[in-house]
């Protein structure tokens, strides 16, 4: 069975490293902060300026001058810190951040990645997501493995205008696991139930697949 | 030095037709309301607007957007603004979308006296378009270049006579940033107190980035999305 978008969140938190601080793009990387691993800490980063985000206020506790970067009402954990967004990119672009999960539209085998417009059709901005991709060494996409029409978002090359270019290492869809490097996708894992077929047909772009393919675990 | 002004009529006085404005906040947090509301009175036109959003229709720089008032906007998102998309398509409106760092690190080279620099951000994609490109260790970087404005219009929690502003949260985020690149920058607050009464170990922007402090008449502090947890 193909994983649904907290089955994606969860096992792109497997990922995380205790002592990490951790950027979450808007939708399904948003979800990660709720699959923790037990015995682990790391701090969330939201670029528009706190470090040591918390889960959503309680109802009546919201405040309108605390939001992510999804301009969605959040809390501050204790030891959180606030800042301008000068600051909050040199954490990014300095690379003090140790782990960007972020959404896309297509990703390449290249590890080119496009998620910020539709040319004609769809104008809303790249956001922080250029510089993101631009500066962390260690990059996740979390996406659903095809689009609406059914279509592959592994490509061999991205054919929506480009966020970043060679950037992306790690892609966790809702069927498989997949490290992106010498201009392939390396499968890693599959998600349970799914077939290795299942994936080559969801596939556009060049996947090496090795002998052994595990289940993901949970 | 008092730099403080009786009213938004006052604290917006000069700002005419066909001027670049910076304007801060993130979303609709952190946003100088009283501000807009009376660039909307004023009825000035064919602005240039440096503000990472656009608003949203009704609320924000969206009524700017809605009375036409705009002529370019340079922002990273946009996304929350139909009225925005409608005149960007249309040819209306133009647009310079710009990365977030880099958006921020333009306004704050602005106002630090650094005509440009070299990021990372942009490079391979039509950001870069007509760019520099230089590599420094090995990686590729794009030369991107300083942002000012005639009027950075700045809102803060608490400000002084003095013009030194606090900054509450998240409400912070392009503020501090654009007050230093504004020729003039304004600063509406929500409590302003006569010199020596903040800690001058807490200030987040030094008076020296402000010309002109008044405080806000009313803060509507409108949430753009309310997600809560239930207990």
């Amino acid at each position: 069975m193909a994983l649904d978008k907290n089955g994606i969140a969860q096992r792109i938190a497997q990922e995380l490293r205790d002592g990490w601080y951790v950027n979450l793009g808007i939708g399904i990387p948003t979800l990660v902060a709720n699959f923790i691993p037990e015995g682990i800490e790391v701090e969330f980063q939201s670029e528009n300026g706190i470090l040591g985000m918390g889960p959503f206020p309680f109802e009546g506790e919201e405040d309108a001058d605390l939001i992510n970067a999804g301009k969605q009402t959040i809390t501050a954990q204790k030891g959180a810190v606030f800042f301008d967004s000068a600051t909050s990119f040199a954490m990014i672009r300095g690379q003090h951040v140790h782990l960007t999960v972020l959404g896309a539209m297509e990703v390449a085998q290249n590890g080119d990645i496009a998620n910020w417009k539709i040319p004609g059709k769809m104008v809303k901005g790249m956001g922080g997501a250029m510089d993101l991709v631009a500066s962390a060494e260690n990059i996740i996409v979390a996406m659903m493995h095809t689009n609406r029409a059914g279509e592959s978002k592994l490509l061999e090359r991205c054919t929506l205008p480009l966020t970043g270019v060679g950037c992306v290492k790690k892609v966790v869809t809702n069927l498989a696991v997949m490290e992106i490097r010498d201009d392939a996708f390396h499968l890693l894992e599959r998600a349970p139930g799914v077939s290795i077929e299942d994936i080559k047909a969801a596939t556009a772009g060049k996947l090496v697949i090795p002998d052994n393919v595990p289940e993901m675990q949970f | 030095m008092n730099k403080e002004v009786q009213n938004v009529e006052e604290a917006l006085a000069g700002i005419e037709d066909n001027m670049t404005l910076m304007l801060g906040g993130f979303g609709l947090c952190g946003i100088p309301e009283n501000s807009i509301a009376q660039l909307v009175k004023m009825g000035v036109r064919d602005l240039t607007c440096i503000s990472n959003n656009a608003g949203v229709d009704d609320f924000g720089l969206g009524l700017l957007l809605q009375n036409r008032q705009i002529k370019k906007m340079i922002s990273s998102y946009v996304g929350e603004n139909d009225e925005f998309e409608r005149q960007m398509l249309s040819g209306e409106l133009e647009v310079d979308l710009i990365p977030q760092g880099s958006l921020a690190e333009r306004c704050r080279a602005g106002g630090a006296g650094i005509p440009a620099f070299y990021t990372p951000a942009g490079y391979g994609t039509e950001v870069a378009d007509g760019k520099e490109v230089r590599e420094f260790n090995g990686k590729p970087h794009i030369l991107e270049s300083a942002l000012t404005a005639d009027y950075a219009i700045v809102k803060a929690w608490k400000g002084d006579t003095e013009g030194n502003l606090v900054f509450k949260a998240t409400a912070r985020n392009f503020n501090p940033m654009m007050a230093m690149a504004g020729k003039i920058t304004i600063a509406e607050v929500e409590e302003l107190v006569p010199a020596g009464e903040l800690d001058p170990n807490f200030i987040h922007t030094p008076g020296i980035f402000v010309q002109r402090i008044f405080k806000g008449e009313h803060f509507e502090k409108r949430i753009e999305q309310r997600t809560v947890r239930t207990k």
